[in-house]
């Protein structure tokens, strides 16, 4: 099965993280995705740009609304993805679990939905 | 059942006792719980069809395995113009039959326990999941069991259900480290599976009447798997010490006996000696819960049958522990009992008061079967009346409810 591992965190505080502790965390992310290829469980990933630069696009009766920033503001922020693909749910808590993003936020599990 | 011949009553027994094993078994192979009671609850109306005419099959759980697939499969092919996911169902429906001994389908009622006791599904519905599941519950029984509505209670079910499947939980033995985490729902499971059976409506329901049985056996078999863990064992000599004593509930009229009236020859010396063996070890482990305080409560009981008395302080003592532990109003129900027998009726009343406000009390039988006594041995008598209509008006039972009814007539003739 196919999970999206969607890596949410505060924005705000990593924008003070001194720029030590910055090497540390990217350097932990680097590990974390070679140990995903390693494990050729890795299907993507992708870090994202700060909601700062998000635009959101709506369309009602029609007439379509283009607002700059994101669709709505939350304590924590969608930051990045991995998508992999691992036998079961365990499997996918297991990787979720390793993440370094698992100790600055949260990362949400999702199975993807087979069309 | 009340007409039901010999052979369809050995059609149902056959039928039950294969459900669990049956459902444990589909679910796994395709991860899909819900299409796997579908698929089942088909081929179990065809086996009532026609084992009572035709006899039951050599191989029933292989006969209900076929009919259970080829209606699974009807229905994947029907989903299938909807959702590619209907493919992969489709696949290990059909693989579920391949490389497999038809007479010998593998029992993997443990890993379908393990699956409904995930993390990842809500701690409350974790309990009712493994007794639908795995017991084949209905989910009326199943909310009586846990005091919640009906109705709110299959909804959770059919989401859980549908989680199970969606997220892909997987159906495996836990390994060491994520045993504790799952196993207080699989023992919560167990021992309301238990009080489920306990009291045993005769021919109303086949499936139920097994349940203790059953109930004891699983708890058997993780005891079996996890003998250190001290709380698997004070479970099941919670449910031997009860179990135990099941002869004496009843006397050669089929009248209920109220447990301080019971005769404690009849009781099974065996069991109570298997019993007290299992509390032993558990306590020598050194980690003490729930299950262990309630079987202890149990073994001052069965000590009855040697001293010829019940020692209510100690009883009194480990309710009191047990309360600390879990907060539950049951418990504190039985709390007030062991009070009014040490300390007295109105202490008891009192402390049985202190859950009047609790909602779910209103339709639980045994807070109006105790709140009656109290009241009546307080000479209380219009209260007690009142108390004791409602407590038959929810017992189950028939001879209990005639119990019940004696001591209310005993109540009510001195209300003139």
């Amino acid at each position: 099965m196919q999970y999206m591992l969607a890596v949410y965190g505060d924005e705000r505080a990593a924008e003070s993280v001194p720029r030590e502790q910055m090497t540390e965390i990217i350097n932990a992310y680097m590990a974390y995705t070679k140990a995903l290829q390693d494990a050729k469980v890795l299907v993507g990933s992708n870090r994202l740009r700060p909601t700062s630069a998000a635009t959101t696009v709506r369309t009602v009766d029609g007439q379509t609304k283009v607002l700059d920033g994101p669709f709505a503001e939350t304590k924590e922020q969608l930051g990045g993805y991995y998508l992999i693909d691992v036998p079961d749910l365990d499997a996918a808590l297991n990787w979720a679990k390793r993440c370094p993003g698992a100790r600055y936020g949260s990362i949400e599990v999702r199975p993807i939905w087979v069309m | 059942m009340t007409n039901a011949t010999p052979a369809h009553r050995a059609a149902e027994r056959a039928a039950r006792q294969s459900y669990g094993k049956l459902v444990a078994y589909l679910a796994a192979r395709t991860g899909d719980v819900a299409a796997a009671e579908d698929g089942l609850a088909d081929a179990f109306a065809a086996a009532l069809a026609n084992w009572p005419t035709r006899g039951v099959p050599r191989a029933p759980e292989a006969w209900l395995l076929a009919a259970a697939r080829r209606r699974m499969i009807d229905m994947a092919r029907r989903r299938r113009t909807r959702e590619a996911a209907a493919d992969g169902l489709l696949l290990s429906v059909e693989e579920a039959a391949e490389g497999m001994d038809p007479e010998d389908v593998p029992d993997w009622r443990l890993r379908l326990m393990f699956a409904c006791a995930h993390p990842a599904i809500d701690a409350a519905v974790r309990g009712p999941l493994i007794l639908q599941t795995v017991l084949g519950l209905d989910a009326a029984t199943i909310a009586a069991a846990f005091l919640t509505a009906p109705a709110a209670m299959s909804q959770r079910l059919v989401r859980a259900k549908r989680r199970i499947r969606d997220t892909g939980i997987p159906f495996r033995l836990p390994e060491r480290a994520e045993v504790p985490a799952r196993l207080d729902a699989a023992l919560e499971a167990i021992y309301a599976a238990f009080g489920a059976g306990w009291p045993e409506p005769r021919g109303l329901d086949a499936r139920r009447q097994g349940l203790l049985d059953e109930a004891v056996w699983l708890g058997h078999v993780v005891a079996g798997l996890l003998p250190e863990e001290p709380e698997v064992l004070g479970l099941l000599a919670l449910m031997l010490y009860a179990g135990a004593r099941r002869a004496a509930r009843r006397n050669a009229e089929g009248d209920y006996v109220p447990l301080s009236e019971q005769d404690s020859a009849l009781w099974d010396a065996a069991a109570i000696d298997e019993a007290e063996r299992l509390l032993q070890r558990a306590s020598s482990l050194g980690r003490i819960g729930r299950f262990q305080l309630e079987a202890a409560v149990q073994s001052v009981h069965a000590a009855r049958r040697i001293s010829g008395r019940t020692d209510w302080h100690a009883i009194l003592d480990l309710y009191d522990g047990l309360l600390e532990l879990t907060r539950s109003p049951v418990v504190a129900i039985n709390r007030a009992v062991a009070l009014s027998e040490t300390v007295g009726s109105a202490r008891g009343l009192a402390a049985l008061e202190e859950l009047a406000g609790d909602p779910r009390m209103v339709a639980y039988q045994p807070y109006w079967a105790a709140r009656a006594d109290l009241l009546a041995r307080l000479g209380r008598r219009t209260m007690a009346d009142a108390a004791y209509a409602q407590a038959i008006l929810l017992e189950p039972d028939t001879a209990v409810r005639r119990f019940l009814e004696q001591q209310r007539a005993r109540v009510r003739q001195n209300l003139a």
